[in-house]
């Protein structure tokens, strides 16, 4: 990475290569903001990042863009491929288009907000992290969530929660149908309070928190038991 | 007696081969509890394997090493292909991946200090890395698993290679389970469940669907460890030729093939028993692979599922591995089927050479357990050079062997070292049977 261009924080990837995208933005002493031009549907675009810095990515991104981040918050200015934020620890990712499947799949903590839709199994096995989109999500969205909360403002598809553990689903439109073990569940003052403090985190001032409905794990596939087994 | 004289002669109980004492069982607990049988380990039934291999030793056309003058070098690079930091084994012999979780936290240190001694790696397992298992591991391989439980990019970085698992030998497409007796509330919080649940691991990963998406998942994993980690892929053995192209495809630096002998925590019996392929069956077609590919010794080849000791390994290498990786051998090596605890396992309705019950975290030697009070009975120090003795011996049986061809290195040994003695493994080994020059398949007899 020429000293130029390490200056000027900009990083434009018809003139750099992801390696050197990832290599500046993934160094000890990094700071400041960041803005990543041409991403041009480019996959791993800042993955693995460790700072608190801000980047913005200019443009559609590819797979795992911003996969494993660590504190660090990034904003994508278009669509991204499968598995945005993948295995998030902290900081927060920004869509603001769509996103496609596995969107912050297994993250274990910070925010992913999409603005647009998002595909299947958003959120899947997610562990911690808060995923908001503003659209509707895929077929089997939260399979596996173990915890954290997934916020839809507009429709989930179908087999919604599939597996759940203890992740909470909050969704404001239409569920097509409900995953084994997933069930409606009565919207407490302490999850009126989850919800709204994520969606103000989100930026979202349009929807109330009580036009949600709530959905939790049901518990019943906790343990093995014959008596379930046309559950699966 | 007497009654015994005025009665006809009777024939004497006789046992259906096709339903055996064993399958009746099965079918009566079955019966009984609605639930299929769940257990640890392997597949117990007969399968060709190493057994049905020899080696030839030398003879007028070759002459061997002189044994305890002459070098035979053991060592091994791994992730030679894309990997800036490839990781070199002092020996072939690598300890497979089993997690914390299935096995207490003195077994897995057990586990590092052994194979540390010896100069070889260890592998996590579902469920993350412990500090421990890095403390006592001079060279560790990180499993990125379908679930993700406790994975982390620290821990990725903290890694010396990356193992991503596709599948295991015991249960080629299964997930893996954990059941509830064995999730302490340590275990709970590193894989973010709740306490005593049957934990379900996931059979598919989350984020990636075959072999090109693998290809991307491999780049970023490499993008996020700077290039440095070697990338293997584990996979059962099930369609070897396949698998092994597309892993090479996918970018693998390293890959694992696992055949069903190999053990697991916890699975069904039906699926340990009924799916996959005996690792004698799986070698050949993985390294024809690798060949066809012009990949051979460029991406190394691990194979387990069965070893036992330095002939199975020296076997393995000979047929094209670059190294072997043993799990079940180093719970024995560690304690396990200990007959001086006949007596404890009795209380479990078990007995040495038999106890499979992994699942249950009642293990007496400590080792497949949770439960404090039997983890403790294992004293890692102790267990690891228990480990560093086993694979010591193995090595050493490989050296002589090897030495006995006249082999420089353990890497020397071929195909031609060896016959079979069935026709089951000349079919799948391509080595000729036992005073012929022929395998079923080549013309001629």
């Amino acid at each position: 990475m020429s000293e130029a261009l390490f200056n000027h924080q900009t990083v434009d990837l018809r003139k750099s290569t992801i390696r050197d995208l990832n290599t500046v933005l993934q160094s000890e002493d990094v700071t400041g903001s960041w803005e990543v031009r041409h991403p041009d549907g480019r996959h791993s675009i800042a993955v693995g990042l460790t700072a608190p810095i801000d980047v913005t990515i200019e443009g559609q991104v590819g797979y795992y863009a911003c996969g494993m981040n660590q504190r660090a918050n990034l904003t994508i200015k278009g669509n991204a491929g499968p598995g945005v934020a993948e295995n998030m620890m902290s900081g927060s990712v920004h869509v603001e288009g769509n996103a496609s499947m596995a969107a912050g799949a297994t993250g274990h903590g910070g925010l992913l907000v999409i603005d647009g839709d998002a595909g299947a199994r958003c959120g899947i096995s997610m562990k911690g992290i808060d995923i908001v989109v503003r659209g509707s999500v895929g077929h089997m969205s939260g399979f596996m969530a173990q915890s954290g909360a997934l916020v839809v403002c507009g429709d989930a598809g179908e087999a919604l929660g599939d597996s759940l553990y203890e992740a909470k689903i909050f969704v404001r439109g239409e569920v097509k149908s409900l995953g084994a073990d997933c069930e409606e569940k009565t919207m407490t003052e302490e999850d009126l309070d989850i919800l709204r403090n994520i969606l103000e985190k989100s930026g979202i001032t349009e929807y109330d928190a009580t036009t949600f409905r709530r959905y939790g794990s049901g518990r019943r596939l906790y343990n093995f038991h014959v008596d379930n087994a046309s559950a699966y | 007696m007497s009654e015994s004289k005025n009665m006809p002669p009777r024939t004497v109980p006789r046992f259906s081969a096709t339903f055996d004492p064993f399958t009746i069982s099965e079918i009566q607990r079955s019966a009984a509890t609605g639930i299929y049988d769940i257990r640890g380990a392997g597949t117990k039934r007969k399968l060709p394997h190493f057994d049905d291999l020899l080696f030839l030793g030398a003879s007028i056309s070759r002459y061997p090493l002189e044994g305890y003058r002459e070098r035979c070098d053991t060592d091994v690079v791994l992730g030679t292909r894309f990997a800036k930091k490839p990781i070199h084994l002092k020996t072939p012999v690598t300890i497979a991946g089993m997690s914390f979780g299935a096995l207490s936290a003195q077994a897995k240190e057990a586990l590092g200090r052994g194979a540390s001694a010896v100069g070889t790696s260890t592998t996590t397992g579902d469920g993350g890395m412990t500090p421990e298992e890095r403390g006592h591991s001079s060279i560790l391989v990180y499993q990125y698993l379908p679930s993700r439980y406790g994975m982390n990019p620290d821990d990725l970085r903290r890694a010396d290679a990356i193992e991503v698992v596709v599948g295991q030998g015991a249960k080629p497409g299964g997930g893996g389970m954990l059941l509830g007796q064995k999730i302490s509330p340590r275990v709970a919080k590193m894989r973010d469940l709740p306490e005593g649940i049957d934990q379900r691991s996931a059979c598919r990963h989350p984020d990636w669907t075959g072999p090109d998406d693998l290809e991307i998942k491999i780049e970023e994993l490499r993008e996020i460890t700077n290039w440095e980690k070697p990338i293997y892929v584990k996979v059962g053995a099930s369609r070897p030729y396949y698998d092994v192209s597309l892993a090479v495809k996918a970018g693998a630096d390293v890959i694992v093939l696992d055949g069903m002998q190999g053990g697991t925590a916890a699975t069904q019996e039906v699926f340990i028993e009924h799916v996959g392929l005996p690792i004698l069956s799986a070698i050949r077609s993985a390294v024809q692979a690798l060949q066809d590919l012009d990949m051979h010794r460029k991406v190394q080849l691990i194979v387990s599922g069965g070893i036992r000791g330095g002939a199975d390994m020296a076997k393995a290498l000979a047929l094209g591995a670059d190294a072997v990786a043993i799990g079940t051998a180093a719970l024995i090596a560690l304690g396990d089927q200990n007959p001086d605890l006949a007596a404890e396992y009795a209380k479990l309705g078990t007995v040495p050479g038999a106890y499979d019950d992994w699942q249950e975290g009642r293990d007496p030697a400590g080792i497949t357990t949770q439960d404090p009070e039997l983890a403790a009975r294992l004293d890692p120090i102790l267990g690891g050079r228990r480990i560093a003795n086993y694979l010591s011996v193995m090595t050493m049986e490989a050296q002589a062997i090897a030495r006995a061809c006249g082999k420089s290195h353990l890497h020397n040994l071929e195909p031609e070292d060896m016959v079979s003695l069935t026709l089951e493994a000349a079919a799948m080994t391509r080595i000729p049977l036992a005073g012929t020059e022929w395998y079923p398949g080549k013309t001629g007899f």
